[in-house]
C-alpha cells in the first residue's frame, strides 16, 4: 500500500516536472518548438483530446443534472454532485488547454466583442464561456455551505432548474459545434467519418461518453475514498449510455449507407487501409460494451460495470481522435511531440489532484463520507 | 471585382513575379521555397507529357473564402474587391482558417511567440492605389494579368476558343468552391499542378452554415421540451407524494 502510494505520488511529480518543462518550451519558444504540428496538421493532440474529448467527458454534468432537475429522476440525486464537479473541472482544463493551444491566446478575449456568427468557432468560444459559468454557479453550492454562506448558497440552489436547462441547451449546442467544426472540410476529412450528421453523432457520442465517465469516475472514486459503489445507481446509467450509443451506431450505419460508404469500411487490407482498420476497432470498442451492457450480469458486477465504463470511454475517445487525427491525410503520420503529451498528461493530472481536493474540503459525496471505516463489509471496488 | 488570370502555357518559371511578391511584402527571397509564412506565391515546375512546365501558386481569393467564414473573429475578411485580407493583431491563433482551406494556402509561424499568418494579400493596398498586383506587374510573358474578374474570364474563354488544342477547356476557380478571385487555364491537367480536383462547386461555407442554422429553432423547442418534461414529472411527482399521503392519511 506504501508502495503503491509513493509508486503514484513520484508518477504524478513526474508529470509535473514534464510538463511544466513543456509549459516554459511552448511559451518562450512557440508551438513549432512544443508540438509536431504543421501547417497540414494544424490541430493535434491538444485540440483532438484536450478540447474535444475534454468536453465530451465533461458531458455527465449536462445529462445527469437533466435527469434529476428536469425528469426527477431522484434515484440519480447522489451522483449529481461528483458528476457536476467532474464537468466543471473538464471545462476548467479546457479552457487552460485552449490556451496553451492558441497562437495568440492573448487574443481569446475578443471572441466576446468582435462577432462572426458564421463561425463554428465563434460559437465553441460562447459555449465554453456561459456554460463554464453555469456549471460554475451549480457547483458553488458546495463551497458557499464549506464557508458557511447560507443565503449565497440558497440563491444557487434556487436557480437550479433554469441553470439545468440552460446547461442542457448550452451542452446540446457545444458538443454538437465540436462535430460542425469539421463540416467545412467535405475534400479533407475521410469519408469514414465526414458526415453531414457530425453534429449529431457528436451529441450522442458525447452522452454516451459522458455516462460512461460517470461510471468510471465513480469506480475511481470508490476505489479511492474507500467509498461504497452506488451500484443501483451506475446500473441505470449503464442502460442509459446502451441506449445512447445504440442510437448513435444506428445513426453512423444509416448515414454511412446512405452516402454510400458503408463498402469503404471494407478496406481493411492492401494501401490506405489504415482508416478502415482504425474504423473497425472504434466500431468494437463501441459495440461490445455496449452489447455486453444488456445483461444485467455485467451491469451487476462492480468490477464488470467498471470494465465496460472504460471500454466505452476508450471507444469515445477514439471516435473523437479518429475524426480529429486519422480522418485527415495528415493526421495518418502525425505523432504528437512528447511535450504534447507531457501537457496533457499534466493536466489530466491536476484534474485527478483537484477532483481529490474537492472530495477532502466539500461535501461532494452525500452522507457518511468514509464507508469503508464504519461498514468494512460494503461492496467496495478495490 | 479584381482577379488574376494564371495562363500555365505562358509561365516560363522565371520566377519575377516571386521577387516582385518579396519585394512589395518585405519578405526575404529564396529559391526553391514551399509556400510558406514569408513566401506568398511560388513558382514550381513538373515534368509532364508535355514537357516541363511552369506553375505557381498563391492564396486563391475565393469569392466566399471558407478561412473567413470559420474565423471567429473576423480577422480574415473579404474585401469586395477581391482580396482575402488578414488582420494579425486581433487575431487568436486558433488556425481554423489553415484547416479549413480546401487550397492549403495559409501557413502559420510556428516557431514564433507571437505567431502570425502568412498568406497573398492580393496586394490590397496597391489595389485601393490604382496599381495591379505585384506579381502581375512584373510578369514579362503576361502569364499573370490583373485585372475585373468578368473581363479576365472573357480573355480566358478567348483563349481557350482561339486555341482549342493547346488548352484544357476548363477554366480552374470559375466555378470550384463557388469560385475564386485566381483564375487557371492550363495545357496540362490542374491535378498535376497541385490544385485539387472534386471540389465542390458550393462555396464551403454553405456546410458549416446549415448546422448553425439550426440552431435558434434547436434552442426554441428545446427549452419548450424541457419546460414540458419538467411540468410533467414535477406534475407526477405531486400526484405520487399526495397519493401516499391518503394512502398513509388514516394511520397518521
Amino acid at each position: 500500500m506504501m508502495i503503491r502510494r509513493l509508486f503514484w505520488r513520484w508518477l504524478a511529480l513526474a508529470i509535473l516536472a514534464a510538463g511544466v518543462y513543456a509549459t516554459i518550451v511552448r511559451f518562450t519558444q512557440g508551438l513549432g518548438a512544443a508540438t509536431n504540428l504543421s501547417d497540414q496538421m494544424p490541430w493535434g493532440l491538444w485540440v483532438g483530446f484536450d478540447v474535444l474529448c475534454g468536453v465530451g467527458l465533461a458531458a455527465g454534468g449536462f445529462t445527469i443534472t437533466t435527469a434529476v432537475y428536469i425528469l426527477h429522476l431522484e434515484k440519480l440525486r447522489p451522483i449529481v454532485r461528483p458528476a457536476v464537479l467532474t464537468a466543471f473541472l473538464g471545462y476548467l482544463l479546457v479552457i487552460v488547454a485552449l490556451l496553451y493551444d492558441l497562437g495568440r491566446p492573448w487574443n481569446i478575449w475578443r471572441a466576446t466583442v468582435m462577432w462572426n456568427p458564421r463561425s463554428v468557432m465563434f460559437e465553441v468560444a460562447w459555449c465554453v464561456m456561459l456554460y463554464t459559468t453555469v456549471l460554475a454557479v451549480e457547483f458553488s453550492p458546495l463551497l458557499f455551505d464549506r464557508l458557511g454562506w447560507r443565503r449565497a448558497s440558497r440563491a444557487a440552489r434556487s436557480a437550479i432548474v433554469p441553470l439545468t436547462a440552460a446547461g442542457f441547451i448550452l451542452s446540446t449546442l457545444h458538443q454538437s459545434s465540436l462535430g460542425s467544426l469539421y463540416l467545412i472540410l467535405p475534400t479533407k476529412l475521410h469519408p469514414l467519418w465526414y458526415s453531414p450528421l457530425l453534429p449529431w453523432l457528436f451529441w450522442f457520442s458525447a452522452v454516451a461518453g459522458g455516462l460512461a465517465m460517470v461510471i468510471f469516475e465513480s469506480g475511481m472514486s470508490a476505489r479511492a475514498f474507500g467509498r461504497a459503489l452506488e451500484l443501483d445507481v451506475l446500473e441505470k446509467l449503464a442502460r442509459a449510455m446502451t441506449v445512447f450509443v445504440g442510437l448513435f451506431l444506428f445513426l453512423r450505419w444509416w448515414d454511412l449507407g446512405r452516402r454510400g460508404h458503408a463498402a469503404t469500411a471494407l478496406h481493411v487490407w492492401g494501401a490506405d487501409s489504415l482508416p478502415a482498420r482504425m474504423f473497425w476497432l472504434e466500431m468494437a470498442l463501441f459495440v461490445i460494451p455496449a452489447a455486453l451492457a444488456l445483461s444485467s450480469r455485467w451491469r451487476r458486477s462492480p468490477q464488470r460495470l467498471f470494465g465496460l465504463g472504460c471500454t466505452m470511454v476508450g471507444a469515445f475517445l477514439l471516435h473523437r481522435l479518429n475524426v480529429s487525427t486519422t480522418a485527415l491525410a495528415a493526421g495518418q503520420s502525425y505523432f504528437p511531440s512528447w511535450m504534447e503529451i507531457a501537457v496533457t498528461l499534466m493536466l489530466v493530472t491536476l484534474g485527478v489532484a483537484a477532483f481529490r481536493f474537492a472530495v477532502r474540503h466539500l461535501a461532494v459525496f452525500e452522507g457518511p463520507r468514509r464507508m469503508k471505516e464504519e461498514r468494512p463489509t460494503q461492496v467496495v471496488y478495490a | 471585382m479584381f482577379a488574376l488570370l494564371i495562363d500555365v502555357t505562358r509561365c516560363v518559371g522565371c520566377g519575377a513575379c516571386v521577387a516582385a511578391c518579396c519585394e512589395a511584402n518585405g519578405l526575404p527571397l529564396e529559391e526553391g521555397a514551399d509556400l510558406g509564412p514569408y513566401h506568398y506565391t511560388v513558382v514550381r515546375k513538373v515534368r509532364t507529357r508535355r514537357g516541363e512546365v511552369y506553375y505557381r501558386l498563391l492564396c486563391m481569393h475565393c469569392l466566399d473564402p471558407a478561412c473567413a467564414s470559420v474565423c471567429p473573429i473576423g480577422a480574415l475578411k473579404k474585401r469586395p474587391d477581391g482580396p482575402v485580407t488578414y488582420n494579425a493583431s486581433i487575431c487568436m491563433g486558433c488556425r481554423y482558417c489553415v484547416q479549413a482551406c480546401p487550397f492549403e494556402v495559409p501557413r502559420y509561424e510556428w516557431n514564433s511567440r507571437a505567431p502570425k499568418l502568412g498568406k497573398c494579400s492580393f496586394c490590397a493596398e496597391r489595389l485601393q492605389h490604382g496599381q495591379v498586383t505585384a506579381c502581375a506587374e512584373a510578369c514579362p510573358t503576361g502569364a499573370t494579368l490583373c485585372g475585373e474578374r468578368n473581363e479576365l474570364l472573357k480573355v480566358a474563354r478567348e483563349r481557350i476558343a482561339a486555341e482549342p488544342g493547346k488548352y484544357l477547356p476548363k477554366i480552374y476557380g470559375e466555378r470550384e468552391v463557388g469560385g475564386t478571385s485566381v483564375l487557371y487555364i492550363s495545357h496540362v491537367p490542374f491535378r498535376t499542378l497541385g490544385l485539387p480536383e472534386h471540389l465542390p462547386l458550393e462555396p464551403l461555407p454553405g456546410y458549416t452554415g446549415r448546422a448553425l442554422s439550426q440552431i435558434p429553432p434547436l434552442v426554441g423547442s428545446a427549452g419548450i421540451v424541457l419546460a414540458g418534461l419538467w411540468w410533467l414529472t414535477d406534475r407526477k411527482a405531486e400526484v405520487a407524494r399526495a397519493e401516499r399521503e391518503t394512502r398513509s392519511g388514516g394511520r397518521r
